[in-house]
C-alpha cells in the first residue's frame, strides 16, 4: 500500500497562491491538501464502488479482497486463538459446579442405559441393523467441514457476515450451507485459503427458500437485517390460501445440486402470523434456532468424502 | 520540526493493522447489542481522527483512505467495496480541517513530544468523527441500494457507536499519539533498525 509520505510542502507550495485567502499566514496552509488529491481520492472511491457494485460476484475487487483475505485471515485466527480463553473466562467460573452437576447426572444416565441395552441380544441386534442404515443414510448424504467464527462484522456495517476459519483448503467454495448445532446460519459467499466469509440468514439480503415442516407448504424466508431484537426472520409463502401456524417449525427447501441451501436444515420457529391485507397473503415472523449473537463452533455442509477433517453424516470423524 | 515521513508511515500501518484486528475479533465478544449483532467500537475510524490530529489534514485524509480500503477489503467484509474509504476520508479531511483550521495547532505533535491533545479536542473530534464516518457509510449504502435497514435504524445505530466511539477515543487516541512520539522520529527510528 502506497501512502504518500512526501514532504508536505512539495504538493502545498503552489497552492495558497490559487487560493482566495490572502489574510491567512501561507504556513498555515501547509497542512491541507490541495484540491486535487481530494478530488483523486474521491473519484477514487467512486470509481471503486461503481466496479464493485457493476461487477457482481466476477468483480475485479473480489480478487483483491481474496488477497487481502489470504494476509488479514491467518492473522485473525491467531488472535481470536488467544482472545478465545478470556472472552470465555467468566463462562468457565460460573459454571463450574452446573458443570460437575451435570457430569455426575449423564454419568448415571450412561450407567442405567448401558445396562439396559446389555439386557437384551434383540436390542442389540436392531442397533446394529439401525447402525447399517445410518451408514447408508451417510453414503448418500452430506459431510460437515467443522469451523470456528474468528471475525465478526460490526452493527455498523449494516450487513451480517461472520468469518470462518476454514477456507478453500479444507474444500469449501462459495455458496455452500453454512449450519449450526440448531440449525442453518448462512451460505459462504466468498473463500481463502484458510477463512471462508459466511452471509448469515438474518442479513437483509438473505433470501432462503423455506417449508413448513408439518405440511411441506413452500415459502421464502427473508432475513430483516439484523435489527430488532425478536423479528429476525420473516417468512412468506408461495401458497396464499394457506395459514402458518405458531409453533410451526421451518426447514429449508434445498435448492439444485444443494447450492447455496441443502434440503431438510432447520430454520427455525413461527412465533407470529400477520396477514397482509395489500398482498392478500401471510406472512410469518420466525425465531431463528440458531443464537446468532453467540455463533461459534459451525459446520459447513460439504459433498460426503471430501478429503480432511470432516464430521460424515454416520457421526464419524475424519 | 515535524516527524518523520518514514515514522509516520511505520505508525500509521501498525495501528491501523492493530485497530482491524482488535474491532472485528476481540471487540465482538464484549459488544453491546442493538438488536442483531453487536455494535463495536470503530477503532479503526478512531486511529484516523488521531492521525488526523496529531499530523495534519492531508496525512489524516490519506490516512482515512487507506485505511478505509483495508476496511473494505479485510474479511468480514462484504459490502460494495470503497464504502468505507469515502467514510474515513471525510472523517480524516473534517477532523483535520476543524482541528488545524480553527485552533493554534492544539493538538499537532510538537518534535519533543510533550503536548497532548487537550481532552475536549480529543472527545469533540471522537464524536464528530463517528458520526461522519458511520453517516456517510450508511447514506453511501442507502444510496447505493447495499442496505436495506431503515434510516431509524440507522439513527439507533449510530448513535450508540457515537457512545462507543467517545469512550474508547480517551483509550485509542492517547494510544495512537504514544506510537507517533515513540516511531514517529527520526532517532528514535534508526535506534530500532542499528
Amino acid at each position: 500500500m502506497a501512502i504518500d509520505t512526501r514532504p508536505i510542502r512539495s504538493s502545498a507550495s503552489d497552492g495558497p497562491a490559487r487560493r482566495p485567502a490572502p489574510q491567512r499566514d501561507p504556513d498555515d496552509d501547509r497542512g491541507r491538501p490541495s484540491r486535487s488529491l481530494v478530488v483523486a481520492l474521491l473519484l477514487a472511491c467512486a470509481t471503486l464502488m461503481v466496479v464493485d457494485k457493476a461487477g457482481g460476484d466476477g468483480s475485479p475487487v473480489e480478487t483483491v479482497r481474496q488477497g487481502v483475505g489470504e494476509v488479514v485471515g491467518p492473522i485473525q485466527a491467531g488472535v481470536a486463538t488467544v482472545v478465545r480463553p478470556v472472552s470465555d473466562l467468566p463462562d468457565t467460573f460460573r459454571t463450574n459446579d452446573a458443570l460437575r452437576q451435570q457430569v455426575r447426572e449423564l454419568e448415571a444416565d450412561n450407567a442405567a442405559q448401558a445396562q439396559q441395552l446389555a439386557k437384551s441380544g434383540y436390542d442389540d441386534a436392531r442397533l446394529r441393523q439401525l447402525d447399517g442404515l445410518r451408514q447408508l443414510a451417510g453414503d448418500v448424504g452430506y459431510a460437515l467441514v467443522p469451523a470456528r467464527v474468528i471475525a465478526i462484522g460490526a452493527a455498523q456495517n449494516f450487513s451480517s457476515t461472520v468469518t470462518i476459519d476454514a477456507g478453500s483448503d479444507s474444500g469449501l467454495h462459495p455458496d455452500m450451507t453454512v449450519v449450526a448445532a440448531a440449525g442453518l446460519v448462512g451460505r459462504i459467499t466468498s473463500v481463502t485459503s484458510h477463512t471462508a466469509t459466511v452471509l448469515l440468514i438474518i442479513d437483509d439480503t438473505s433470501n432462503v427458500g423455506g417449508r413448513i415442516g408439518t405440511n411441506l407448504e413452500l415459502g421464502f424466508v427473508r432475513g430483516t437485517g439484523a435489527l430488532g431484537t425478536d423479528d429476525r426472520l420473516e417468512m412468506e409463502l408461495v401458497d396464499r390460501n394457506v395459514v402458518p401456524k405458531v409453533g410451526q417449525e421451518i426447514v429449508t427447501w434445498g435448492s439444485r445440486n444443494g447450492a447455496p441451501y441443502v434440503a431438510g436444515v432447520p430454520i427455525g420457529k413461527v412465533v407470529k402470523v400477520y396477514e397482509s391485507l395489500r398482498e392478500t397473503s401471510y406472512r410469518a415472523v420466525i425465531t431463528p434456532g440458531v443464537d446468532f449473537t453467540a455463533l461459534d463452533l459451525v459446520g459447513v455442509v460439504v459433498p460426503s468424502g471430501t478429503s480432511g477433517h470432516v464430521i460424515e453424516a454416520d457421526g464419524s470423524m475424519r | 520540526m515535524r516527524t518523520s515521513s518514514t515514522g509516520r508511515l511505520v505508525t500509521v500501518l501498525l495501528a491501523v493493522l492493530a485497530a482491524l484486528l482488535v474491532q472485528v475479533t476481540v471487540l465482538p465478544h464484549f459488544a453491546w447489542e442493538v438488536g442483531g449483532l453487536g455494535v463495536v467500537p470503530d477503532v479503526v475510524l478512531l486511529v484516523v481522527v488521531a492521525t488526523a490530529l496529531a499530523t495534519d489534514t492531508r496525512y489524516g485524509m490519506l490516512t482515512g483512505f487507506f485505511a478505509g480500503l483495508v476496511l473494505d477489503l479485510a474479511p468480514p467484509a462484504d459490502h460494495v467495496a470503497g464504502r468505507w474509504a469515502l467514510a474515513l476520508m471525510a472523517v480524516g479531511y473534517v477532523v483535520g480541517r476543524l482541528a488545524h483550521d480553527n485552533t493554534s495547532d492544539v493538538g499537532r505533535l510538537e518534535a519533543d513530544g510533550a503536548r497532548r491533545p487537550p481532552l475536549t479536542l480529543v472527545l469533540a473530534a471522537a464524536a464528530g468523527g463517528s458520526f461522519v464516518g458511520t453517516s456517510v457509510f450508511a447514506l453511501s449504502g442507502l444510496f447505493l441500494g447495499d442496505s436495506a435497514a431503515s434510516v431509524a435504524d440507522l439513527l439507533q445505530v449510530a448513535l450508540v457507536a457515537l457512545v462507543l466511539d467517545v469512550v474508547f477515543a480517551l483509550l485509542v487516541v492517547p494510544a495512537t499519539y504514544w506510537l507517533f512520539r515513540r516511531l514517529g522520529r527520526e532517532r528514535a527510528l534508526q535506534g530500532m533498525w542499528a
